[in-house]
């Protein structure tokens, strides 16, 4: 045996690897800016673009800042668990509507229901490109001294909002 | 009904191919002739089996059966007939079938060409190709069904994916799967020689011309798939080191180890240890390679859409070949004896110097193609390693690999004088100094970098010319009576030095231009002028397209139109580019279409691309030599021949 | 004389317009020619048709033309994305065995390399053909004239 066994052990150390790699999801990117202030910004409020918002505006409390499109096929299907979280939990939930047209989007909430606190209006995609946004719908979970705490990439699910994001919110709350 | 027949005779192929696995390994072991006789019927039966499973696939495609998810996932209705053929292998599942039918066709080749072979060695080795079919075909049964039917079918398909209608890559996966695959069989043979406990010279002269053959499949692969890549993504880059490159070219480096040192195995029955797990080595990572493309670990422009069942599967298919055959290497390996001996200063050396090389080389694009996944797994965040890394790693192994190619072929076995080898390469050694210093003056700009490699380039080249003359004067022949392996050799190292003169070229004085342009505009490049006059919208069968009309000129002369194309497919919403090229063997010049700006004008990418072809004309002439040398006669010998040739090979050994 | 000022002056004015297209295009594709698409995850942001990349390459133009150097210019898109998007993969504490594995793979191939052949040298010098293989060369041969028609 002896020297002729390091090929057949190496392998099985690549297996693992390989093993375990397949519990990964690849193309996820985390944030670098989980702990990090949420940058911070001004604009226009969708729904009345004379009045501007920005993140200070939600100094003390937890909040959710939602990226979502009237283009997004993701974010229709994660919409209605976005609604449910601001509705029935009462977690207060900024949505930046991502590169849009203002009038897609007013009537896109029209038909599906309107669970923001307000959305603003990112249609250059400039917060977005500093927020790290790569994939729309994206969800920051952001705490009471405005840091980001978590980000959700891709639409929320059910099982996300139960297991990770509501219990998260709770802890922040404390 | 028809699709159904083709998932029936799959399953008839799997209970042929595990009998014929069982019983020829079985009928081997225990010399039981009529199990022995059964292996090469049963190859053959599983081929032709193969082959109405793939017939029936493609004429559901032919005929649009939509009822089959898997044409109705990959082609619609107005998709050419060409395309729909050709979607056959534009999936998951389809690509397995033309995998199979592959691996079925090779098991067929050697039952047919070996008849010169001894019986339960033949047995032997069909017998572990039936096992790794039977392997591959329980994944496609289970995991990646083909001809699952969809109820109620849908009256409309989806689309083959836009990027794979092309001609280009109706051939490339067939050619690469052919390399792949082909790896299989000097990989049954390393196995077969292992159970027989029969490593010896004529072990590496039976597996030798396949080994070679699978290599110049992949060689022709993977150069195809770079082609189709330069022209199809739109900015003229030909290599990107994404993970599916890389995962063709590992096997492609390993291999290439492998076919140099068989030839030391088959003349000096050295390194058989060595030769034997470069064997199991090249086909393990070609299955490494299917993994990593099809289960979706890494990602990648060109993978297929994932389901992580079928990255359990493969995985479980990759650890139980691959970890029986090095178990197997582990236990006969130490029993193999050393071969002829030879001096510090050989043919042997220095061949066993291109396979550390080479190995380290692959170990390096392993390393970076993996790393991040390594990294990942660990919790240690996400990277990436791209073209950078990359290129830092693998020029610098490369320098040393390309000058030894030169000594290795005038070296003589056993031992070498370093008198003699100056004798031989003092004339490539000027002819590359003068050519690598004063090239790059003529050329325009020296650099270093361009200096190097067109001085090797040229030093291979030189002592290829001068290899091939010196023996023809010597032995007062022709070109024609010379040995056909030595004369491929010589001619697949030229192809080396042409893909290396055409690399570093191109590196070194390729231009490239993002420009807005509206019609009228001129742009130059290389000393062309490019007019752009228009953009014109045209239908195509599935698409529609943006037809730009570009005038090339040089010195005011009109030379003719070029028509870069940018289409959108309806089934898609990435619009896909088809750049114009015009190109006459010394350079390109490359012209894609952007984006549409305001004005009527567009964004234009104009590329100057001088020696671009040379690249792939480097790689049909390496694909040449393989050709050339599985074609030499020696391999074709008559049992009586061989005889005699076995008995004097004994003597000199 | 007069006109050879008149050459250079034309220069001078000509220079920073076609710095400013030329020069900087060439950069800014430089710098997004190792920044890796985050959309489409394997083209570079100069090769990506992704909007996403068609606005980080105006983003790179834009700091471009306020000066920022090609560092500063990686450094923003490495806070916003994190080191994922660097093609040159940095070198640190986690990227060592990267960096440096390839070397320590030659380094230990030469090494069994010389090790093997030293063994050789002292193994081999009197066993030209071992009995064992000359046994199994002259098995093979029986069987391959008994199976011989």
């Amino acid at each position: 045996m002896s020297r002729f066994v390091w090929p057949l052990v190496g392998f099985i150390v690549l297996v693992g690897f390989l093993a375990f790699g397949l519990t990964l999801k690849p193309s996820e990117v985390p944030s670098p800016f989980i702990n990090k202030p949420a940058p911070s910004f001004t604009l226009p409020q969708l729904a009345s673009p004379e009045d501007t918002f920005s993140p200070e505006a939600m100094k003390g409390k937890v909040w959710l800042l939602n990226v979502w499109a009237s283009w997004c096929y993701a974010c229709l299907e994660e919409h209605p668990v976005i609604t449910a979280l601001a509705k029935t939990h009462g977690v207060p939930i900024v949505g930046l509507n991502y590169k849009d047209i203002r009038g897609e989007a007013i009537s896109w909430l029209e038909r599906h229901g309107n669970g923001y606190v307000l959305s603003v209006s990112d249609t250059q995609g400039r917060v977005g490109i500093d927020y790290g946004v790569y994939g729309v719908p994206e969800t920051f979970v952001i705490d009471k001294d405005g840091f980001i705490r978590y980000k959700h990439i891709g639409a929320v699910t059910d099982s996300a909002v139960r297991d990770t994001i509501l219990p998260l919110i709770r802890e922040l709350e404390q | 009904m028809i699709a159904e027949l083709g998932h029936f005779s799959l399953i008839l192929t799997l209970f042929v191919a595990l009998a014929q696995g069982c019983l020829a390994l079985a009928g081997a072991a225990r010399d039981n002739a009529v199990w022995i006789a059964f292996a090469r019927p049963a190859a053959r039966a599983q081929f032709l089996l193969i082959i109405f499973s793939f017939a029936t696939l493609g004429w559901s495609f032919i005929v649009k059966d939509f009822s089959v998810a898997y044409v109705a996932q990959n082609s619609n209705s107005q998709l050419p007939l060409l395309y729909r053929i050709a979607a056959v292998w534009g999936g998951h599942e389809g690509s397995l079938l033309l995998w199979l039918l592959m691996q079925t066709g090779w098991a067929y080749a050697v039952s047919v060409f070996s008849k010169q072979l001894p019986d339960v060695m033949v047995a032997r080795v069909l017998g572990v190709l039936g096992l790794v079919t039977a392997g591959f075909l329980l994944f496609v049964l289970l995991t990646s069904n083909p001809f699952e039917r969809l109820v109620p079918a849908p009256i409309e398909g989806m689309d083959l994916n836009p990027l794979l209608q092309d001609i280009g890559l109706i051939f490339h996966p067939p050619l690469l799967y052919m390399g792949y695959v082909g790896f299989s069989v000097a990989f049954a043979f390393a196995i077969a020689a292992l159970l027989a406990g029969q490593l010896d010279s004529t072990w590496a002269r039976w597996s030798r011309p396949w080994a070679t053959a699978a290599w110049l499949f992949l060689t022709l692969g993977i150069a195809l798939g770079s082609w189709w890549a330069y022209y199809e993504l739109g900015w003229g880059g030909w290599w990107f080191w994404d993970p599916v490159e890389n995962s063709s070219f590992i096997p492609w480096l390993v291999g290439t180890a492998l076919i140099h040192s068989l030839a030391v195995t088959e003349k000096r029955a050295s390194f058989k240890n060595w030769t034997v797990l470069l064997a199991i080595s090249t086909f393990s990572l070609s299955l490494l390679g299917a993994f990593l493309v099809r289960s979706g670990v890494l990602t990648s422009v060109h993978a297929f859409a994932t389901d992580p069942r079928r990255g359990v599967f493969i995985l479980m298919l990759f650890a139980v070949v691959v970890g029986s055959s090095l178990f197997l290497f582990a236990l006969r390996a130490p029993k193999v004896g050393m071969g002829g001996r030879f001096e510090l200063i050989s043919r042997e050396s220095l061949l066993l110097v291109n396979n550390v090389l080479l190995a380290v080389a692959a170990g390096a694009v392993i390393l970076g193609t993996l790393y991040p996944l390594f990294i990942d797994a660990l919790g240690l965040g996400k990277l990436s390693v791209g073209p950078p890394y990359f290129n830092a790693v693998f020029i610098p192994l490369m320098v040393p690999a390309l000058l030894l190619m030169a000594v290795g072929p005038v070296a003589n076995w056993k031992s070498a004088k370093i008198s003699a080898l100056m004798k031989h390469l003092h004339v490539p050694a000027v002819v590359a100094l003068v050519v690598g210093v004063g090239a790059p003056f003529l050329l325009g700009r020296w650099s270093a970098l361009v200096a190097l490699g067109l001085a090797l380039a040229t030093w291979i080249a030189t002592a290829v010319v001068k290899g091939i003359v010196d023996r023809m004067r010597a032995t007062r022949t022709g070109l024609r009576a010379q040995p056909r392996s030595w004369l491929g050799m010589h001619l697949a190292h030229l192809g080396i030095a042409v893909f290396v003169a055409g690399v570093t070229l191109v590196m070194g004085y390729e231009t490239e231009q993002d420009v807005r342009m509206t019609p009228g505009s001129t742009v130059s490049t290389g000393g062309y002028d490019l007019k752009f006059l228009g953009v014109n919208k045209a239908q195509g069968p599935n698409y529609v397209a943006d037809i730009g009309d570009i005038e090339l000129s040089r010195d005011g002369r009109v030379l003719r139109l070029l028509h870069p194309e940018k289409r959108s497919y309806i089934s898609s919403e990435m619009p896909m580019t088809e750049a114009a090229i015009d190109a006459n063997g010394l350079r390109h010049v490359y012209v894609a279409l952007g984006e549409p700006l305001a004005d009527s004008a567009w964004s234009v990418r104009v590329y100057y691309k001088p020696f671009v072809d040379w690249i792939w004309i480097g790689c049909i002439l390496m694909a040449l030599g393989g050709l050339l040398a599985i074609s030499d006669r020696r391999y074709r010998l008559k049992r009586r021949e061989r005889k005699a040739a076995l008995v004097a090979a004994g003597a000199t050994a | 004389m007069k006109r050879w000022w008149l050459t250079l002056l034309c220069a001078v004015i000509a220079l920073p317009s076609w710095a400013d297209n030329g020069a900087a295009e060439k950069r800014m594709l430089d710098i997004a020619g190792e920044l890796r698409c985050l959309v489409c995850q394997n083209e570079s942001i100069a090769a990506s048709r992704a909007d996403l990349a068609v606005d980080l390459r105006q983003q790179i133009r834009e700091q471009i033309q306020v000066g920022k150097s090609d560092a500063e210019i990686r450094a923003y898109m490495v806070d916003r994305y994190g080191d994922f998007v660097l093609y040159r993969t940095p070198l640190k504490a986690t990227t060592l065995l990267l960096w440096f594995g390839p070397m320590l793979l030659l380094a230990f191939g030469l090494l069994v390399l010389a090790t093997t052949l030293r063994r050789r040298k002292s193994s081999v010098a009197d066993a030209l053909l071992s009995d064992d293989e000359r046994k199994r060369a002259q098995a093979l041969l029986a069987q391959t004239t008994d199976n011989g028609t």
